[in-house]
């Protein structure tokens, strides 16, 4: 155990900590909402992501952009781009719900056969990436389209404009689809499916559109989780979503599965414990650490930090 | 439960039905073959083993079938390091994932501790490998009662994310850890000592026969252990479990034991697997023991027809063998797998060769875990089938 380091680090680790644990909340609010609904682990929500940041790679190469920009080409960049990897994950999101959950539900399969068919899509869609969009599978680095320009610092730590863009665009996009969820008919719908399927059924929800907008939102969130990922580490490749969707899934049972501001919460956490951990143990435990808390968090309290329950999202 | 929606009326004839009847027939097949060789005596029993045991050593590495399984690549090595191996963990997975019902997406661990037990054991100590199996599967059963202690309390979907995470960072670990050989792994971990003189238990570099004779009787073994257990009060305990946990635990099944023993027990095999692997292969490194892994071999299990032995060794087999043999696809082999798994999961859920009892869950929504949503009731003959 390194302390020197940890001290030295210490500001630095949390200022890196919580923005990767922003992009790590946004993506677990797919896993998170999914589960919440249909009591499943989304196996290929990391290939939503993935896709996100392709889609994201498209519109770098159709604009021919090569360099960091500023001001309003900046700005119109990163909207384009937020809105190609929003279709592209969201789209890849409800093709899954068509494809490897609805005709499973349809004929009233296991909860293990859907993960089954859901590790399936995952491996489909990470070959269809590296056989036809990307064409390779090493890593394939992205133009970084902003710069990394000084704000402010606290104690050693830079804090650079794309990382204040990461948390104020997660922070809205959180509280957006916290209203959406507490506040509008589709959330009281999703709440009511998550709550009890039967009952709300019975109530008149369209309980298959519930579960399409939920893929679907789990998707958006994805594809903003994807633009700002890049905007941070610009890199993609087949299975960049993998160990990220991993750790995203991790933040989602911590905070309490099921539970939208345990998401954010557990994605926080994760962020910290991964800069936190490769400070004290060195980098290469980084994952090691966070699987470890994990366990212990499950051992002592299984249904996360903030308690699970996606229907019980207040309004 | 009652339907929510109601399916239009299915036509009682037509292809699917025909299908349907087929299926039936093959079940009441192999049920009456199940039936009959359960009556017969010990003796015939063992008489028959061991011939059908000479047959498959003496017949499947032999050139003819070579030349039709797999004309690209050496066969006799595929066999014995690709498919014996697979069919080994696939029959451990099976007595965690089929018969008790949990879902380990982290198999690979056991088959790394079984690994690199041979490879630190041989290297460091200078012991061979028939000293090494049984501590090889006890490391790897100690692994699984480790790592089943604290997590089989937690439920289902957690116990996956928790072996997966593990599953992930064995690798990892490995890798940063200097005394099993970091990224670089270990090399020339020696073949088995050879038995006197004969052909059939000299452990070489060119011919692959002897080690094919030696992973199909590791499988036999582990066949005849894990029938025995599943036809034992474990045995009968694990698909309670399975089925129900609380109604298994008001019956006075105790439940978190015989979880642990199944992982356990799935992981003994697996680590058996591993000392198989790493004696043939000569050489392991933590690249070898990828999450993927683990995925094939869950695949393999849920393919072929989790909870039926003969299910499950098809289905390591065909995971195996068919990206080896049409190696012309090569680049597409992990594509067609995947979306194959999709389709598997969507028209046959319980796998090829299925057992009947989880036949009978996987068709009813309401236990084995339906997806929480309601669903459209079933018709009479799906509850049936």
């Amino acid at each position: 155990m390194n302390f020197h380091s940890f001290v030295a680090e210490f500001w630095p680790s949390t200022v890196d900590g919580l923005v990767i644990g922003f992009i790590y909340a946004l993506f677990a609010l797919g896993y998170t909402m999914v589960y919440g609904v249909l009591k499943l682990i989304n196996f290929a929500h990391s290939e939503v992501f993935m896709i996100g940041t392709v889609a994201m790679l498209g519109v770098i190469n159709v604009f021919n952009i090569h360099h960091a920009q500023s001001g309003l080409a900046l700005v119109g960049l990163l909207l384009v781009c937020a809105v190609a990897a929003m279709i592209g994950s969201g789209g890849v999101a409800v093709i899954l719900e068509f494809v490897a959950y609805r005709p499973l539900r349809r004929r009233g399969s296991s909860r293990l056969a859907a993960l089954i068919s859901a590790i399936g899509m995952s491996f489909a869609l990470q070959e269809i990436a590296a056989l036809w969009i990307l064409k390779r599978r090493d890593s394939r680095p992205l133009p970084s389209i902003m710069g990394h320009n000084v704000v402010f610092t606290i104690g050693k730590a830079q804090v650079t404009t794309d990382d204040i863009l990461v948390v104020v665009v997660s922070l809205i996009m959180l509280f957006g689809l916290d209203r959406l969820v507490g506040a509008t008919k589709l959330g009281r719908g999703i709440r009511a499916v998550a709550q009890d399927p039967e009952t709300a059924t019975l109530m008149g929800v369209n309980l298959d559109r519930v579960i399409l907008y939920t893929f679907l939102i789990g998707g958006l969130m994805a594809g903003v989780a994807a633009v700002l990922f890049e905007v941070h580490y610009s890199y993609t490749q087949f299975n960049v979503g993998q160990l990220p969707g991993i750790k995203a899934f991790t933040a989602a049972v911590l905070g309490g599965i099921g539970n939208l501001r345990g998401a954010l919460l557990g994605g926080l956490v994760i962020g910290l414990l991964e800069f936190y951990g490769s400070s004290l143990f060195g980098t290469e435990w980084q994952n090691p650490v966070v699987f470890l808390v994990l366990v212990v968090v499950l051992l002592f309290r299984p249904t996360g930090i903030l308690g699970e329950s996606l229907a019980r999202a207040r309004a | 439960m009652t339907g929510v929606e109601q399916k239009p009326a299915r036509r009682a004839d037509g292809p699917r039905e025909d299908l349907r009847r087929v299926g039936r027939g093959w079940n009441r097949l192999t049920g009456r073959a199940g039936r009959r060789w359960r009556r017969l005596p010990i003796p015939v029993k063992a008489v028959v083993v061991l011939v059908v045991y000479l047959a498959l050593a003496i017949l499947v590495p032999s050139n003819p079938v070579a030349h039709v399984m797999a004309p690209q690549s050496g066969w006799s090595n595929v066999l014995s390091e690709e498919i014996g191996v697979y069919v080994l963990m696939a029959i451990g997975l099976n007595v965690v994932v089929g018969q008790a019902g949990m879902l380990d997406l982290g198999y690979v661990a056991f088959f790394a501790v079984g690994g690199y037990s041979i490879g630190i054991l041989t290297t460091h100590d200078h012991l061979n490998f028939w000293e090494i199996l049984p501590i090889g599967i006890a490391a790897a059963a100690l692994a699984g009662l480790l790592l089943g202690a604290p997590t089989l309390r937690l439920r289902g979907d957690y116990l996956a994310i928790v072996t997966l995470g593990f599953g992930l960072i064995i690798s990892q670990a490995a890798t940063n850890l200097n005394f099993d050989g970091g990224a670089q792994g270990i090399s020339a971990i020696p073949h088995p000592p050879s038995i006197g003189h004969i052909k059939a238990f000299t452990y070489g570099v060119t011919d692959f026969k002897p080690y094919w004779y030696l992973v199909l009787a590791g499988i036999f073994a582990a066949i005849w252990a894990v029938r025995r257990l599943e036809r034992s009060r474990v045995g009968r305990a694990w698909v309670a479990i399975r089925e129900d946990e609380d109604v298994a635990e008001l019956m006075g099944v105790p439940t978190y034991k015989m979880r642990l023993w199944a992982f356990a027990i799935g992981a003994a095999v697996g680590g058996a697997g591993g000392v198989f692997f790493a004696t043939q292969a000569n050489h392991i490194d933590p690249t070898l023991f990828s999450y993927q892994v683990s995925i094939l071999v869950l695949a393999a299990v849920v393919l072929g027809g989790s909870g039926n032995m003969a299910g499950v060794v098809l289905g390591a087999f065909l995971v195996v063998w068919l990206p080896e043999r049409f190696r012309g696809f090569d680049k597409y082999r992990i594509l067609v797998f995947g979306l194959a798994l999709v389709v598997m999961m969507i028209f046959r859920p319980e796998g090829l060769l299925p057992s009947r009892r989880r036949r009978a869950e996987m068709s009813e929504p309401a236990s084995g875990g339906g997806m929480g949503a309601p669903l459209v009731a079933p018709t009479l003959e799906e509850a049936e089938a």
